[in-house]
């Protein structure tokens, strides 16, 4: 029988949940990396026994951790210990360095500070790692401050695809409340040299040639937070969702408002429609429905946990506006957590499971597409990250 | 032999336990303990100190002999304590918490 693999990124290390495809008993393991923040934890699409890890810290910076045996050993890509010194060592792995060269298209050096003030680029973390969708070695990783890198050794060594800060628009971009961070990577199956990415709090950006040139995909998009609300850069894009089978359409949470586009991100509208309120962080499609779409609202930027004490996720069955609160199961009373961004995920099963992990450290399950759900664990240090692997 | 004491972040993340020893040939300071410390073990690198300026991370410090030596100069000669063993290079993560 086939079965899931929930890959739980928490402020204090990380999980591994697994269960078969009724996906009513769960085993957890973890905490692995203990105390250390677990931004983001992925399955290769290509080999699922290899993942990757985004293992962070304010003390000690930036750690990749790989998986060739789906999470039971870990080890850090080209860092093991050497048994005697000499020449340079290994251990590159978390060696994330902006691209500074003339030859690669005069990448920016500043962008712009909370204070209106130019700031370099300094590199922080990893929020997001996104593995290519047919080779278990490539890997991108989305950064804070904003750019993305591309690893094609197993995460040993990472380079810059410098044409994203560097296309213009950079010295425009600045940090949202949670920092200035790339952490939405959409691979398109269809066409191999596109990508999508977006930025808090510059935006969503498409490249069509594999990163070397890149094009804000930001019209239609309505931002009261910025001097220009229909500005080409600046929105504080939260996350965005593809359904692989239709990958023109694309799915967005921004800071407030949800929308859609029906053509790459050339032009995008609301679809908010009956919603209590449109801020949150996360959405997601359902596996084998294209226009099912999930949410999470949350009350406000300035209150961030779900509205009325409620944990309701909301699921359009028509590509948005209409919406229906789903609740069975879900704590309905002095309810006050929040659903990060990279905190909800669905698996490819018939029927299709939905998953979301809150900052109160519970992961929520529901095994036929939202209509009940089931806590899968409760008290987990607060949660970051929620990946989902569907196993043969 | 020179010791080092890490965190105990940093010793799960090398896979030590304790103390660790390097030898470490020529004058014994900040710079050439780290390095022989990132050459046995290059999970370390960056870590604690940048990849690329060499600058220690904000919150770490390097203490011994009951001095806070994280303001010296990375090629300033450390103790003879340290150099000799009898005492521990620490590298020491700052309090956090409330």
């Amino acid at each position: 029988m086939s079965g899931v693999r929930l890959l739980v990124g928490t402020r204090k290390g990380a999980f591994v949940l697994t269960s078969d495809g009724k996906r009513q008993r769960w085993d957890v393991s973890g905490p692995h990396f203990a105390g250390w923040e677990i931004y983001h934890m992925k399955g290769s699409p290509a080999d699922p026994n290899r993942l990757y890890a985004s293992q962070t810290s304010g003390w000690f910076g930036q750690v990749i951790e790989r998986s060739s045996d789906g999470g039971k050993t870990w080890e850090t890509p080209g860092g093991g210990v050497t048994a005697a010194p000499g020449g340079m060592p290994a251990g590159e792995s978390n060696k994330f360095v902006y691209d500074a060269s003339p030859e690669t298209g005069k990448p920016l050096t500043t962008h712009q500070w909370y204070d209106g003030t130019q700031k370099p680029w300094v590199f922080k973390r990893v929020w997001h790692l996104e593995p290519s969708l047919d080779d278990p070695d490539t890997v991108y990783a989305g950064v804070e401050d904003a750019a993305l890198f591309r690893s094609s050794d197993g995460a040993q060594t990472w380079q810059e695809l410098p044409g994203l800060r560097g296309h213009g628009t950079g010295p425009s971009w600045q940090p949202g409340a949670g920092g200035m961070c790339l952490h939405t990577i959409l691979l398109d199956p269809s066409h191999p040299d596109r990508i999508f990415v977006a930025i808090s709090a510059a935006g969503a950006f498409r490249t069509d040639d594999a990163g070397k040139t890149w094009k804000p995909i930001n019209r239609g998009l309505n931002s009261q937070y910025i001097p220009d609300p229909t500005a080409e850069v600046g929105h504080c894009v939260h996350r965005i969702a593809m359904h692989r089978s239709r990958p023109n359409v694309l799915f967005m949470q921004k800071h407030w408002d949800v929308l859609r586009t029906d053509d790459a991100g050339e032009e995008w509208r609301e679809i908010s429609g009956n919603l209590p309120t449109d801020f949150g962080f996360v959405i997601d499609v359902h596996a084998h429905e294209p226009d099912t779409v999930y949410v999470l609202p949350i009350k406000s930027d300035s209150e961030h946990y779900v509205p009325d004490g409620k944990l309701r996720v909301y699921r359009s069955r028509t590509g948005g506006n209409e919406w229906e609160a789903l609740t069975k199961g879900l704590p309905q009373k002095d309810c006050y957590v929040n659903v990060l961004r990279d905190a909800m995920c669905v698996d490819s099963l018939d029927p299709c499971g939905v998953y979301f992990g809150t900052t109160g450290g519970q992961v929520y399950g529901s095994a036929d597409a939202g209509d009940g759900w089931d806590p899968i664990v409760r008290d987990l240090p607060a949660v970051l990250s929620v990946e989902v692997q569907t196993l043969p | 032999m020179i010791r080092v004491v890490l965190p105990p972040h940093l010793r799960t993340l090398a896979h030590v336990q304790g103390e660790i020893e390097l030898e470490i040939r020529g004058p014994v300071t900040q710079r050439s303990v780290l390095d022989a410390l990132e050459a046995s073990y290059p999970m370390l690198r960056g870590a604690i100190r940048d990849h690329v300026t060499h600058q220690r991370r904000a919150f770490l410090r390097f203490f011994a002999c009951s001095e806070d030596l994280s303001h010296e100069l990375p090629d300033a000669p450390l103790p003879e304590a340290v150099a000799t063993g009898a005492e521990p290079f620490l590298v020491v993560g700052a309090i956090a918490g409330g």
